[in-house]
């Protein structure tokens, strides 16, 4: 087994980064799940197969929505872009230029490590050893 | 710019990093809660309330033959501790300097650590009710010899799942027990502090501000502490000697389970 998802030295990151890494890579698999899945059902003619890769299919969606609010609960940032993005009428490119300029306008040295600006980024400490 | 004014500070951008770090690093380990409970957001600056999904009915209505209901809404609070550093110091740390006194922002991060221990755990009067007083299970006495912790935290675990509380539990432990604990062994020298971790199947945490001891469930839902604004350093003002900054944060707590935790006095 590889530990691909690490992009720098494992054992020189803190817990909280390899977590955040893991479910990265985890949200990658889901996405390529779907994707191979909706090509299988685009090519299969038996409609049996096409229903239990249909229900397959909506495991990963699930899968890669669980992963991606973990991500988001954990990146304030990108939450605050997401929010901007997601479930949003309108120009998806637009949106997303709007949200990525309200959450770091102005921001300066504040948006260091794509934090919002000022918070110190502290959030959930459940789990953490003591 | 947001409302906390960073930019208008006289402080480099590599000050404000090793301002930023150094709050981090007395922050988390004194931030018990956040270690025990359910933690949501942060939803920002202008997050106002928390949904407790629940309506007032009201006595009066706009006009005849309709009747009307007030949502009820848990309102967020901003907890604030100020403090000063001298310029002399912000300008050494420009150049280098890795022992610059940063004792009045620490002791700020502290105390802020120490209101949010309180508020959840004990309650903020008139404001919010914190987990121990919610919780239905009194009369549990942790004492202060730390050899005899074994048996009260045992029976706290026995309430829980008397109550149908699953585990695994957490143990939060104000400052003086989890000093008693840490240094304690028991007969035999088997280390206290292992002791009880096997007792409760999960993590012991040091609580500032925590009066003795409180045992949590950890399966989660039974208590919800929302962020609005997380934990920030703002600029409030300078003068030709010193920068005034504060530690800042907005939250919301609520007890959905009262039953899920009991408090060792």
């Amino acid at each position: 087994m590889g530990f691909d998802q690490y992009h720098e030295p494992p054992e020189e990151l803190p817990p909280a980064t390899r977590t955040f890494a893991r479910l990265c890579a985890s949200l990658t698999e889901e996405a390529e799940a779907i994707g191979w899945y909706e090509q299988r059902i685009a090519v299969e003619t038996d409609t049996e197969a096409i229903a239990v890769m249909r229900d397959a299919q909506g495991e990963e969606f699930k899968h890669f929505s669980m992963d991606l609010e973990f991500l988001l609960r954990r990146s304030p940032a990108w939450r605050e872009i997401a929010e901007g993005v997601l479930f949003q009428p309108g120009d998806i490119v637009e949106r997303g230029e709007e949200a990525e300029a309200e959450t770091f306008e102005g921001t300066g040295a504040e948006g260091e490590g794509g934090l919002p600006a000022g918070s110190l980024g502290i959030g959930s400490l459940k789990g953490a050893l003591r | 710019m947001n409302h906390l004014l960073r930019s208008l500070a006289p402080i480099s951008d590599s000050t404000w990093k090793e301002l930023d770090d150094e709050a981090r690093e007395r922050l988390a380990p004194a931030l018990a809660a956040r270690k025990l409970i359910d933690f949501s957001g942060p939803h920002g600056w202008e997050y106002s309330a928390t949904n407790l999904g629940r309506a007032v009915a009201l006595k009066s209505a706009p006009c005849e033959g309709v009747t009307g209901a007030q949502r009820r809404v848990l309102p967020l609070v901003e907890v604030r501790a100020n403090f000063e550093l001298a310029q002399s110091e912000l300008r050494d740390i420009d150049r280098g300097a890795d022992d610059a006194d940063l004792e009045p922002l620490d002791k700020a991060a502290h105390q802020i650590a120490v209101a949010e221990n309180k508020a959840v755990f004990h309650g903020w009067k008139g404001v919010m009710e914190g987990i121990a007083d919610a919780s239905p299970h009194k009369g549990i006495t942790l004492g202060n010899k730390p050899d005899a912790y074994r048996r009260p935290v045992a029976a706290a675990v026995e309430r829980l799942l008397q109550s149908g509380i699953s585990g695994p539990y957490g143990l939060a432990l104000g400052g003086e027990e989890y000093q008693r604990v840490v240094e304690g062994a028991e007969h035999g020298g088997y280390p206290l502090l292992e002791h009880l971790r096997k007792i409760i199947d999960g993590p012991i945490v040091w609580a500032p501000g925590v009066g003795g001891a409180i045992v949590v469930s950890l399966r989660g839902g039974d208590f919800a502490f929302e962020s609005g604004q997380d934990l920030s350093i703002g600029y409030e003002g300078h003068d030709s000697q010193t920068v005034r900054l504060y530690v800042e944060e907005s939250f919301s707590f609520h007890v959905a389970t009262p039953e899920a935790a009991v408090p060792l006095a």
